[in-house]
């Protein structure tokens, strides 16, 4: 009976080309251009670290006072050097860093090759663990090496790919910046996508990081942050590096391990008592002002998302709608066309369950139809999302397996949710008017 | 004409009916909140930098074994190099001016801070918001800056400080947006002002007509012209040089720095990116802005062209299915020009129920869009356009099987089939 069905349904089709051809180029257009913002969307709304993300938290400290906050210009997302080395010695969490970003110039070993410039961070040793970074070789320095200021390093697998040809590097040295560094560890292709760790600096989708180092080396050094500064006012600070880092500046991003509801709230007490220290030391003057955002809150603060992202989705899925709305009218005409033919099929035995199966196949096969345009649409749209999105973001909107199976389903149902009423319809004619009248 | 029998006829194809008329109420809604936010997006774009754009680019380097120390000698050792690197492009035959800098417009990258008329009071007791540029006396006439009053920086003013010195400079140029906002009564040359709360005096000694700041992001939104320029070369481990090529002469300039710097000390990292033409800062400054009103023009059209097809459907499947009632009308002595005005009549009136509940649609998405995203809110004749638009889209879709019905000969009323 199937077989039968789809030779009906492949004469009806055939029958308007043209019809068809607009049903299945409609739904083709409108799932497309909601598969490709989705794809977007997915890229940029993923939780980097599902395992972890809830345990991740990143504390904020009100140092300017609720005078600006009243002004909209809200809380720095950074602490500054002196909140985060307080945080860092009292190690009230159950693992903790403070992380800045640094830009530094690599000069190669090898004399003919030019210096060129490198990106990474200052961190804690906690820094790996806290946030599952894989290595390839070696490992994270250790926290004695924190402590005694040590000119180690961990590079990128691109990183040692460059100057080592993939070889373990672990144990060579490295020239940045005038100074040398040992390598201890090869994190392998590690870049989570968006840098949540970093999100306060940067869109959280850049080329992932080259090098780390030890933080407590990066100040020894005195290399500035390539991340952002908000002093907002500056005055009566020192100058120099010295008086940089003992200033209100925010510059240095803090990320705290809390493993369940209890050591969260036994953190968000501490940081409230720590501001309330800072109001009795005579620093602050203000009713004392912390919060603690995990991962998940951290990345929906601090806009991840771009509004771009939000708005196409949103109006791609208006889209779909009016061509699902264009697509019910189509098939009724189509449906209701032949009346006749369903008149003679119920007359001559056909039950109302039947007319429904044959209906639906036909709607499935524009369905299907609809998913393959759909699936070439798609893949127009994710080679031009570089036109609307930043490359950076752009990129992450590939077409995969999982996109097209998405496509050709989401095709395939909502052809169907829209085939229901003309079906409905078709399944109500009555025979006896259909021959009456013929 | 009477309405009443096609009102009748109408009652017969509700479905049909409904269906058109949401299709073109949603259409309208969409249709009418792209455009908007398209227009939203060219008025940002379109906006002058107060540049005089052409032939300007910026040229970014990174030192290598330069002293990275804030002590005096470190900072003279790093100003001396900058000063040679300027003397070598400046000696280039295809450049007119080169002046150091810390940004340019549209550049991600500034420095900001506050300026106002009392010592010690940074921004937390609210005054107004500055982004500073740093540069020599070839800076204004390198960008194409337009002086409105007072005097250019000479070389005798301009100074040098390492980039985490913390001091404020004698004297400033500001822009005309920023002195009418500090001094809304006066001519503001002359005047003394504090920057980032410093209680030492800074005098103005010039006004421009307009200079952007650097962040086209929200955030800069409130302070988008209060730009104040100092005369300091900035010393630290990188630099920046904007340069004006001679007319025309853009890309034979571009081409020729990295050479002469290299020819000046090859121990400085140039890469891709470090030597780029305004329009490029420009390109990738309004890169998603334009996109996005691409990607919105073209929903805007498909968008348009599915509900034309969409009533060209269905109509034609009306006129199939009354092709026999169209005969007897035509039988009974209905003209040609009948038949059409039939159908284009009643386009009209599904086209203007769905477009009444578009523009309801429309103010809707809007206000949703205001409360979910930082967006105005759309002005009356927005809706109206776009209601004359879908009406007339559905008067030239109907026009096709209109057209069609109209042709039905009056013998087809006689047949039995």
């Amino acid at each position: 009976m199937l077989a039968y069905y789809f030779r009906l349904g492949v004469r009806s089709l055939l029958r308007n080309p043209i019809l068809t051809m607009l049903m299945v180029l409609t739904i083709g257009i409108g799932v497309a251009s909601s598969m490709t913002t989705y794809a977007v969307f997915r890229a940029v709304s993923a939780n980097p670290l599902p395992e972890k993300s809830l345990q991740l938290f990143a504390p904020q400290i009100d140092i300017w006072g609720p005078q600006s906050r009243a002004q909209g210009a809200d809380m720095p997302d950074a602490l500054t050097y002196t909140d985060a080395m307080a945080l860092l010695r009292d190690k009230k969490a159950r693992r903790q860093t403070a992380i800045y970003p640094v830009n530094l110039t690599l000069v190669p070993q090898d004399e003919r090759s030019e210096p060129f410039a490198i990106n990474g961070y200052a961190a804690y040793a906690d820094f790996f663990s806290m946030f599952k970074a894989p290595f390839l070789y070696g490992g994270a320095w250790n926290m004695a090496q924190d402590d005694t200021h040590a000119a180690v390093v961990v590079i990128s697998s691109q990183l040692n790919q460059q100057l080592f040809q993939g070889s373990d590097s672990v144990g060579s040295t490295i020239r940045l910046d005038d100074h040398d560094y040992e390598i201890v560890g090869v994190v392998d292709g590690w870049n989570p996508k968006p840098r949540f760790y970093d999100v306060n600096n940067s869109d959280g989708f850049n080329d992932a990081p080259d090098i780390f180092l030890p933080f407590t080396r990066g100040i020894d050094l005195q290399i500035n942050t390539n991340g952002n500064t908000n002093c907002y006012g500056s005055a009566g600070r020192n100058p120099g590096f010295d008086g940089f880092i003992h200033s209100d500046c925010a510059w240095v991003s803090y990320w705290a391990e809390l493993p369940d509801a209890k050591a969260e709230a036994a953190y968000r007490d501490y940081l409230t008592n720590y501001a309330a220290d800072q109001n009795r030391a005579g620093r602050f003057h203000w009713k004392p002002y912390i919060t603690l955002r995990n991962l998940v809150e951290w990345l929906d603060y601090e806009k991840v998302v771009p509004p771009e992202t939000r708005i196409s989705l949103w109006l791609s899925l208006g889209f779909l709608l009016v061509c699902l709305i264009n697509t019910i009218g189509l098939m009724l005409a189509k449906f209701m066309r032949r009346a006749g033919e369903i008149g003679v099929r119920r007359a001559l035995g056909a039950s109302r369950k039947e007319i429904w199966t044959q209906f639906l196949f036909e709607a499935a096969m524009v369905g299907v139809g609809g998913g393959v345009v759909g699936v070439v649409f798609t893949g127009l749209g994710a080679l031009s999302v570089g036109l609307v999105f930043e490359p950076d973001i752009a990129r992450l909107a590939r077409v995969n397996t999982g996109l097209i199976g998405l496509t050709l389903v989401c095709a395939l149902v909502s052809t169907l949710a829209a085939a229901f009423y003309p079906i409905w319809r078709a399944s109500r004619v009555q025979p006896a008017w259909q021959l009456k009248s013929n | 004409m009477n309405l009443h029998p096609m009102i009748a006829a109408l009652r017969k194809h509700k479905a049909g009916v409904v269906l058109i008329a949401l299709q073109i109420a949603v259409t309208l809604a969409i249709v009418c909140n792209a455009i908007f936010i398209i227009y939203a997006r060219i008025e940002n774009v379109r906006r002058p930098t107060g540049l005089v754009e052409s032939d300007v680019f910026l040229v970014t380097q990174q030192w290598v074994g330069a002293p990275s120390g804030d002590d005096p000698a470190s900072i003279q050792k790093l100003d001396a190099m900058l000063r040679e690197d300027l003397n070598a492009l400046r000696a280039l035959p295809d450049v007119e001016s080169v002046a150091p800098t810390n940004s340019v417009p549209l550049l991600p990258s500034s420095w900001n801070g506050s300026a106002a008329l009392k010592p010690g009071t940074d921004l937390r007791s609210g005054n107004a918001r500055t982004t500073f540029y740093f540069g020599d006396e070839q800076w204004l006439k390198t960008l194409g800056l337009h002086l409105v009053a007072g005097r250019d920086f000479t070389a005798a003013d301009v100074t040098n400080m390492g980039f985490r010195a913390n001091t404020q400079p004698d004297i400033v140029i500001v822009t005309k947006a920023l002195a009418d906002k500090l001094f809304p009564e006066a001519n503001a040359v002359g005047k003394v002002i504090y920057l980032n709360g410093d209680s030492k005096p800074t005098t103005i000694i010039g006004e421009v007509e307009r200079l952007q700041v650097p962040s086209v992001g929200s955030w800069a939104s409130s302070f988008v012209w209060n730009s104040t320029i100092q005369p300091i070369r900035l010393n630290g481990n990188f630099s920046r040089y904007v340069v004006r090529a001679k007319p025309g002469r853009l890309e034979a300039a571009m081409r020729a720095v990295p050479s002469a710097l290299y020819t000046v000390s090859p121990m400085r990292v140039l890469d891709d990116d470090s030597v780029k033409s305004f329009k490029d800062i420009r390109a990738e400054a309004y890169r998603a802005d334009i996109g996005m009103a691409a990607l919105m023009g073209a929903v805007c059209l498909i968008l348009l062209a599915v509900t034309a097809a969409g009533i060209v459907g269905l109509t034609s499947f009306w006129v199939g299915q009354r092709h026999r009632q169209i005969g007897v009308r035509r039988a009974l002595g209905a003209r040609k020009i009948d038949i059409l005005r039939y159908f284009q009549l009643e386009n009209l009136m599904i086209a203007g129920i769905g477009a009444v509940v578009g523009v309801a649609l429309a103010v809707g998405l809007n206000r949703l869009l205001m409360s979910k995203f930082e967006m105005q809110s759309m002005p009356v004749y927005y809706v109206l356009v776009g209601l004359a638009v879908v009406m007339t889209l559905g008067q030239i879709a109907v026009f096709v099987p209109a057209r069609r019905a109209s042709n039905v000969p009056p013998v087809v009323a006689t047949r039995s089939v």
